[in-house]
């Protein structure tokens, strides 16, 4: 494999790395039943606060840390608005994401051209030296190193632990876990938090680590290809991978044409990986979609006792 | 004969629950004792499922106290009473659909450790199955298992978790005769250990044939509590219903018609797997009502489904007065004149956030008198809706309230409404009257009956033997997907039924109809 190719595997990687984030957090939060559409606003408030906190401190890792207190903050708005108030959850959502893009726009002004000392890339000892997969998985920054740790726990989490069987009940049928003794608003609580929190890292990714600026709504749709993706991968972490590298590979590959000088215009090739990722969306989930195979039953549905 | 304080594992005093504008219970006391089986007779909305499920934690008490084994208990959630060793089966089964038997009981487990195993519950499953000969698949999903079993897994996941007090609302509301007698066995059981066994019914043979003691509630108040021993069918019948409780009407001869609805040789899979139906052939003539009787899971539901055009046969043809229908085309199937009355009401049966009016014209709002072009004449809808809602007696607050709102028995109502009043060649009813009280299953009855005079087929599917018996001209019985005979309700009697559903086809050698 040419140089070149290997190198657009590796930048597929990092581009992916974000919407990974926020597509695993999405999956917890609409597995437990809840859709949560402000993805978008969360990822631009915590890459703001992550890079801010790493600008003040110098520390990235601070920075991570603030990214995810600010995700989860604004998370909790949604989870007041849809679990304990019962409010319509696609409204509230959509609010959130509205919401989240003017508070970062406005707060980040003085931060435009403002340089960052982010995450580095370095190789794992060892694994970096594979051929082909070394420099595509293996050299890579801290936080992609975590990306892969997250979407194994997210498996086991949800599959091998007695929390993620209570949280896929709560999400299907939550009048049968709580009849079962599960505390059905805590476990939402608790899922959309974790939505937030990733969400949050996930924009704490591109201000610090792909890119170490902050520029004004940088994630540019990002937030909304996570949640399109949590569909593509069946509410499943591991398939959540295969949809943020295929959306990432795709990104990689229309800079590598930008910068090799093709001649298509550049706002084509920058409408690429949105128009592919909608493309392999509908073909991959044609069937599963129609079956509605994965759904949680009780997807964007509150519940009462009293009321069902 | 109430038993002495130290013996009252359940103890109710004065509870009182009000819902908008109605009041669920008022004032009412309850106790129950270890080793009893305590039946709660009342008819439908007579307060028994809100009382037990105030027991249960589900709902808040406006007034009252619960004592359990003597101590005073305030749930605040079914969670509560669940690890006061309360366990509930509700009517609507609370299992999760999408997820393993295996890991339905996990959920009902308490918690050990926050690592899932699954091998282990597996095998405590398998232990309290087999200890009370209930067979269930651990490793299927809920949503594959028909409804006997979905009960016998509530059940084997309430033992798993060691409760101590049962609560069954309408049991044997989904259950074969057969089933139902095992069902009671298992309970008789569980009371011998023990274990304080209440069931919630509408039933008085059921009262008379498994309990100890009897609590009859009405409009929400107990009319009494009596040992089952020192009282009688019709002693419960008059304090559950207050007044005599009226027989179906003698069914007058009605000599058949051509042939309405023509099965053949068909085979279709089912969602569990291959083969659901196997080569059934049956007809049903115009003005007769034949029965389908067998264990639930024996093909019924896949043969509802493809009469009515909502699951594709793999083999085989069916006609509805005349065109064959091809595929699953629901739309054809209503078009050659069939009607259905499908077994999930609220599911299937209706849309259940359009208005009562609206539901009531669903088939026909393309007719030519509901409007011309795409516009929709909503006087003409809202008349011929009122004129439904007169003659079915349905109760609703108005045509235009959502159909969702209605208690099941209007909503039965309102489905018959709807398939009667366009005049089908064909009608399939699939259990038309489970989880109905007397008065609404004698309204179902009555408009299944009334369908002979007007030369319409019916064929009722229905795991209630007493129905399918009391009701058909002919009876075929299911079992593992073939009719294993079909025959006059009158030649056969009960326990050869039950056989043949069992699958002794020879039970029947000779007989013909």
């Amino acid at each position: 494999m040419s140089p070149a190719a290997v190198a657009v595997l590796a930048a597929a990687v990092r581009a992916g790395t974000p919407v990974l984030f926020a597509t695993l957090g999405e999956i917890f939060a609409e597995r437990s039943g809840v859709l949560n559409l402000g993805v978008e606003g969360m990822m631009l408030v915590g890459a703001l606060a992550g890079f801010v906190t790493t600008v003040r401190t110098g520390h990235p890792w601070l920075g991570l840390l603030a990214a995810a207190a600010a995700g989860a903050a604004l998370s909790l708005v949604h989870a007041v608005l849809s679990i304990s108030l019962r409010a319509n959850q696609i409204a509230s959502g959509l609010a959130l994401t509205i919401f989240g893009t003017g508070l970062s726009a406005s707060l980040g002004r003085s931060y435009i051209g403002v340089p960052a000392a982010g995450f580095q890339p370095f190789p794992l000892p060892g694994l970096g030296d594979i051929p082909i997969l070394g420099p595509m998985l293996f050299r890579q920054d801290a936080l992609v190193y975590l990306s892969y740790a997250l979407v194994a726990a997210a498996w086991y989490a949800l599959y091998r632990t007695r929390w993620g069987l209570e949280l896929r009940a709560v999400g299907e049928r939550p009048e049968a876990a709580d009849a079962m003794g599960v505390d059905v608003a805590r476990v939402r609580y608790g899922c959309v938090a974790i939505g937030g929190v990733l969400a949050g890292v996930g924009g704490a990714y591109l201000s610090t680590a792909y890119t170490s600026m902050w520029i004004e709504n940088m994630t540019a749709g990002r937030g909304w290809i996570a949640v399109a993706l949590v569909i593509f991968a069946t509410w499943d972490p591991l398939r959540a991978v295969l949809g943020a590298y295929l959306f990432g590979g795709v990104n990689a590959l229309q800079l590598y044409l930008q910068a090799s000088g093709t001649g298509l215009p550049v706002y084509l090739l920058l409408m690429a990986p949105y128009v592919f990722t909608m493309v392999v969306l509908v073909i991959a989930t044609r069937g599963t979609v129609r079956r509605r195979l994965g759904t949680p039953a009780a997807l964007s549905l509150s519940y009462s006792r009293d009321g069902g | 004969m109430i038993p002495p304080a130290s013996l009252r594992s359940v103890e109710m005093r004065g509870i009182t629950k009000r819902f908008p504008g109605v009041t669920a219970n008022d004032g009412v006391d309850f106790t129950a004792a270890p080793g009893e089986i305590h039946a709660l007779l009342g008819e439908n909305g007579a307060g028994k499922s809100t009382l037990m499920k105030i027991l249960y934690g589900f709902y808040a008490p406006d007034a009252g106290e619960i004592r359990v084994h003597g101590t005073h208990k305030v749930w605040r959630s079914p969670g509560d009473a669940l690890r006061a060793g309360l366990g509930m089966v509700f009517q609507q089964f609370m299992l999760v659909p999408s997820l393993s038997v295996v890991q339905n009981v996990l959920l009902a487990l308490p918690p050990r450790g926050w690592r899932l195993d699954e091998r282990a519950a597996a095998s405590r499953l398998a232990a309290e199955a087999a200890r009370y000969g209930m067979a269930v698949h651990p490793r299927a999903q809920v949503w594959q298992l028909g409804v006997g079993e979905q009960q016998r897994v509530e059940i084997l996941k309430l033992l798993a978790r060691g409760a101590g007090i049962l609560i069954l609302d309408e049991p044997t509301a989904v259950l074969t005769p057969q089933e139902a007698h095992s069902l009671f066995a298992t309970l008789r059981r569980l009371a011998d250990e023990g274990r304080t066994v209440i069931v919630i019914t509408h039933k008085l043979s059921e009262v008379m044939a498994v309990s100890d003691r009897v609590t009859v509630l009405r409009a929400g108040r107990v009319v009494g509590t009596i040992p089952t021993a020192r009282t009688s069918l019709w002693d419960l019948a008059r304090m559950m219903v207050g007044r005599e409780s009226f027989d179906l009407q003698d069914r007058a001869p009605v000599p058949p018609g051509p042939v309405v609805l023509e099965i053949r040789h068909l085979w279709a899979d089912g969602d569990r797997g291959r083969d659901a139906l196997r080569d059934v052939s049956l007809d049903v003539r115009a003005g007769e009502i034949v029965g389908v009787a067998g264990v639930a899971g024996n093909g019924q539901r896949e043969l509802a489904e493809v009469v009515a055009g909502l699951r594709r046969p793999t083999r085989g043809r069916i006609c509805i007065a005349g065109s064959t229908l091809a595929g699953a085309d629901p739309r054809a199937a209503i078009r050659a004149g069939l009607g259905h009355v499908p077994e999930d009401r609220l599911g299937t049966g209706v849309a259940p956030h359009l208005s009562v009016a609206d539901n009531l014209v669903l088939k026909r709002y393309r007719e030519a008198a509901f409007g011309r072009g795409p516009r929709l004449d909503r006087a003409a809808v809202n008349e011929a809706a009122r004129g439904l809602i007169e003659a079915y007696g349905i109760q609703t607050p108005s045509p235009d309230a959502p159909a969702g709102a209605l208690s099941g028995g209007n909503l039965q109502r309102l489905i018959l409404a709807r398939e009667i009043s366009a005049h089908p060649q064909a009608l399939v009813a699939f259990h038309p009257t489970r989880g109905l009280d007397i008065a609404a299953t004698e309204a179902v009855h009555r408009a299944l009956l009334d369908q002979r005079p007007r030369g319409t087929g019916v064929l009722l599917i229905s795991e209630d033997l007493d129905e399918v018996l009391q009701l058909s001209d002919r009876v075929a019985v299911l079992c593992g997907g073939r009719v294993m005979a079909v025959a006059r309700p009158g030649d056969v009697t009960v326990e050869q039924i039950g056989l043949l559903m069992g699958g002794a086809r020879e039970a029947l050698s000779g007989t013909t109809a």
